[in-house]
């Protein structure tokens, strides 16, 4: 089926795979919209709890972007045929990716411990339902990369078609992600 | 000499397909008949789109006759309070209560499940899925030349995640304590506090996990619709030469896939304040003699929330409506469509200005006044590429040389329709008329008519029309006229009354009239409804049984073309395969619309311009 799939569609400027991922990313980028402007309407209408950020969430977002680099130079490598360092980043980048998970859910707890728990005020709601619906995407793109070290470490290295599509959707998905985390990041350091 | 035997007639068509053809290759592999080779892969966990359409359609009618069946009932309570209702019992067991003298009646918080349930499934489940569902799968890879989707396998996702939608709804309907209650768009804080009513519990549960799934299933097929409209067309499709069908469920796919996730984010907020004690829209609430430790939230947070999706998604019913009556006029009245690209903008803009008018829901909420008149301005700007729509669709129409099969007749049954409720939508948009007018039967009367009614006229209109193409038979037509007939009056005798209610105050989901002594005086104007009513829902029991007979029974399809459209769909062979066209694909040669041109009665769009022949229409 995949050959015929690229076959059928070699006459595109782009794959329909990756359209319509970057379709996707619209459609959660609209959520996390909703979210955002959420929480500037009920900012302004009182009644709501100052608190500072936990620094945690600073330190994660460089988790984050580095996570980033290491799968877009594992990215690199696949293509050059450095499969040492495809393999090795690869496996970086998935760490770091769980890292960011346990930090942030630590980041949740230095929340709770400073006197802001979930139900405490709208303020401080907003800050736990948002960043874990982007928690979850992350999960979902660490899913993703648990897919492709299969590919990684099972295949043997070779650079098809096919394999350089599916690692471009993983690599978009997960700069997605990281994107989004700096987007909600600076919303929080703006408006809290 | 064997061959003509087998296939009698070649067609025009098919002769030119093979000759300017894109040959892509398709059929040397044998994919095909490995994903569609057994009855499961070919019926159920289908991947073809055609397959997919049908199980969206026959889904939308199972919701659509159970929805239907509802409104019935809490019709009998609003026309008829007095009579005795016991009969409904082997149905409705608990729901109705019978007192010492054996009367049956129906109970007050069942009418409210029994109005919610109603709206959510026809609102999404049939008008949603069932309308768009059904025919962007049929036609997009048809209409456009491809030979499936962009992806099949997420596109069977999309059905059998509406399907999983569907099984949890229909499992809330049997809860002992009822399905959800508290109206379909499930305001907070009836829907935020599980002790707020009997259906707030289990049954908003279920009804908010059924909606989750079926945005996942919305958003599943619009990510398909949008890659495969912009990515798959044939060669020489350009966008300009798409047909109005597609365009509009291009466009309501977008508008699908940018306002469902904001009504997500409203559930997600709402299922933290109903499970995680955290108070989003809750505040300062007393229930049950006590007050709620809840304070800070605003449940005009979740109607933003809400309508940011609730008023796009009018327009994602309406928009394919829109698209299928276009073609089907212009068919019909073997005249192509008037003023092509005004329709392609006014589709545009309709689908843009949707997303700017939804506080014309929140009048009343106490948003600012002055805010709500830069809502009230863009609502009425709506009639602008909606006037534009109309007059088009009349011009198209005018000095045709019509044939009146069902499809047609609809078609103009939509029209009609459409200006009766759309007027009306004018006095409503506006925030001060609004004051005596909102939810009364004026607003009732008025979406039933324009997004109800018309959205079931551009259905009925599409499978009438495209039915020979889904099973390669055709549906009954003299059946078909009495149905038109039947709904076309049965329709206007239920709606058109309820603006006098409207006007008059009466609002809309209370239980009885009867005790009110302003309203209690349409009394003999609520059974007129009733009656009317039950005999329009017998004639779609004309259609059902038309429908089901036909598919096996119909008169069979002899020609590739019957109605001598111009479109792709109809080259495909009378039962297309997978792949939609047995050998090449077809490439287009020009727009979808040559009808009565040179002297033509039609030309296919698979068709080189001649000598001469100018692409100007």
């Amino acid at each position: 089926m995949e050959a015929v799939v690229a076959k059928e569609f070699s006459r595109n400027k782009i794959h329909p795979r990756k359209f319509a991922l970057w379709v996707a990313c619209a459609s959660i980028m609209m959520m996390f919209a909703a979210f955002t402007s959420a929480i500037i309407v009920r900012q302004a209408a009182g009644n709501w709890l100052e608190f500072r950020l936990p620094d945690i969430f600073y330190f994660n977002t460089i988790v984050i972007l580095l996570s980033s680099i290491t799968l877009h130079s594992s990215y690199l490598a696949f293509k050059r045929g450095n499969t040492n360092l495809y393999r090795g980043m690869l496996a970086a980048t998935f760490f770091l990716g769980l890292t960011f998970l346990v930090l942030q859910y630590q980041g949740w707890q230095t929340l709770t411990d400073i006197g802001v728990a979930l139900n405490t005020n709208p303020s401080g709601s907003f800050v736990y339902v948002v960043s874990g619906v982007h928690a979850a995407h992350i999960l979902g793109g660490v899913g993703v990369l648990v897919v492709a070290m299969l590919h990684a470490f099972l295949l043997p290295h070779k650079v098809t078609a096919a394999r350089k599509l599916r690692f471009e959707l993983t690599l978009t998905y997960w700069h997605f992600v990281d994107f989004l985390w700096i987007y909600l990041l600076s919303f929080f350091t703006l408006l809290y | 000499m064997a061959n003509t035997a087998i296939k009698p007639v070649v067609t025009e068509e098919e002769l030119l397909i093979e000759e300017y053809g894109y040959d892509d290759h398709f059929h040397e592999h044998h994919h095909g008949d490995k994903y569609q080779s057994n009855f499961i892969t070919t019926y159920i966990f289908s991947q073809d789109h055609k397959i997919i359409a049908k199980q969206f359609l026959i889904t939308g009618m199972f919701w659509a006759i159970i929805g239907a069946l509802m409104s019935l009932v809490f019709r009998l309570q609003l026309g008829f309070p007095e009579e005795n209702m016991a009969w409904l019992r082997p149905v409705l067991g608990k729901w109705i209560t019978i007192n010492d003298a054996g009367m049956g009646s129906l109970a007050p918080e069942f009418y409210y499940a029994l109005v919610t349930m109603h709206g959510t499934i026809l609102v999404f489940f049939v008008l949603t899925a069932g309308l768009s569902g059904t025919f962007s799968n049929l036609l997009i890879p048809l209409q456009i030349g491809a030979r499936d989707m962009a992806s099949p396998f997420l596109n069977m996702l999309s059905y059998w995640f509406f399907f999983l939608a569907g099984m949890i709804m229909f499992f809330s309907l049997f809860l002992s304590t009822g399905p959800f209650a508290g109206g379909w768009t499930a305001y907070p804080p009836l829907s935020a506090l599980p002790q707020a009513s009997s259906g707030s519990g289990a049954g908003m549960t279920l009804w908010i996990l059924s909606l989750v799934f079926f945005v996942v299933s919305v958003l599943l097929g619009g990510i398909n619709y949008i890659t495969t409209v912009l990515n798959l067309r044939t060669k020489g499709m350009t966008m300009w030469r798409l047909p109005l069908t597609i365009w509009a469920f291009f466009v309501t796919a977008i508008l699908g896939l940018l306002s469902f996730p904001v009504l997500v984010s409203g559930f997600l907020l709402l299922m933290f304040d109903r499970s995680m004690g955290t108070s989003f829209y809750l505040s300062e609430i007393f229930t049950g003699g006590q007050a709620l430790d809840n304070v800070g939230g605003s449940p005009i947070l979740y109607q933003h929330l809400f309508w940011f999706l609730g008023h796009p998604e009018v327009y994602i019913i309406i928009l394919p409506a829109m698209g299928l009556v276009s073609e089907v006029l212009s068919v019909h009245s073997r005249k192509p469509i008037f003023g092509y690209k005004a329709m392609v903008y006014s589709i545009l803009a309709i689908g843009f200005l949707s997303f700017i008018v939804w506080a014309h829901h929140m009048f009343m909420s106490g948003v600012n006044p002055f805010i709500s008149n830069f809502f009230v301005i863009f609502t009425l700007i709506i009639a602008v590429p909606s006037a534009v729509k109309v007059f088009n669709w009349i011009a198209t129409v005018y000095g045709g040389n019509i044939r009146f099969t069902a499809a047609s007749l609809f078609a103009i049954g939509f029209v009609s329709m459409f200006i009766s409720g759309g007027l009306t939508g004018i006095f409503l948009g506006n925030s001060a008329i609004d004051i005596q007018l909102h939810d009364t039967y004026f607003v009732v009367a008025h979406f039933h008519i324009v997004m109800g009614v018309a959205a079931f006229f551009g259905m009925f209109a599409g499978i009438y029309n495209w039915f020979p193409k889904m099973f390669g038979r055709f549906m009954n037509e003299t059946l078909g006229k009495l149905h038109f007939w039947g709904t076309m009056i049965g329709a206007y005798a239920v709606f058109w009354p309820m603006h006098y209610l409207g006007m008059a105050g009466v609002p809309r989901r209370y239980y009885r009239f009867d005790s009110f002594e302003a309203f209690g005086q349409f009394s003999a104007m609520n059974q007129f409804i009733t009656i009317a009513a039950i005999i329009t829902f017998a004639f779609q029991v004309i259609f059902v049984v038309n429908f089901f007979y036909s598919i096996w029974k119909g008169k069979k399809m002899t020609t590739l073309n019957p109605w001598g459209a111009t479109t792709l769909e109809w080259t495909t062979p009378i039962n297309p395969g997978h792949g939609n066209w047995p050998g090449k694909i077809p490439t287009v040669q020009r727009w979808a619309y040559d009808y009565g041109k040179d002297g033509k009665e039609f030309i296919s769009q698979v068709k080189p311009l001649e000598e001469g022949e100018s692409e100007t229409h």
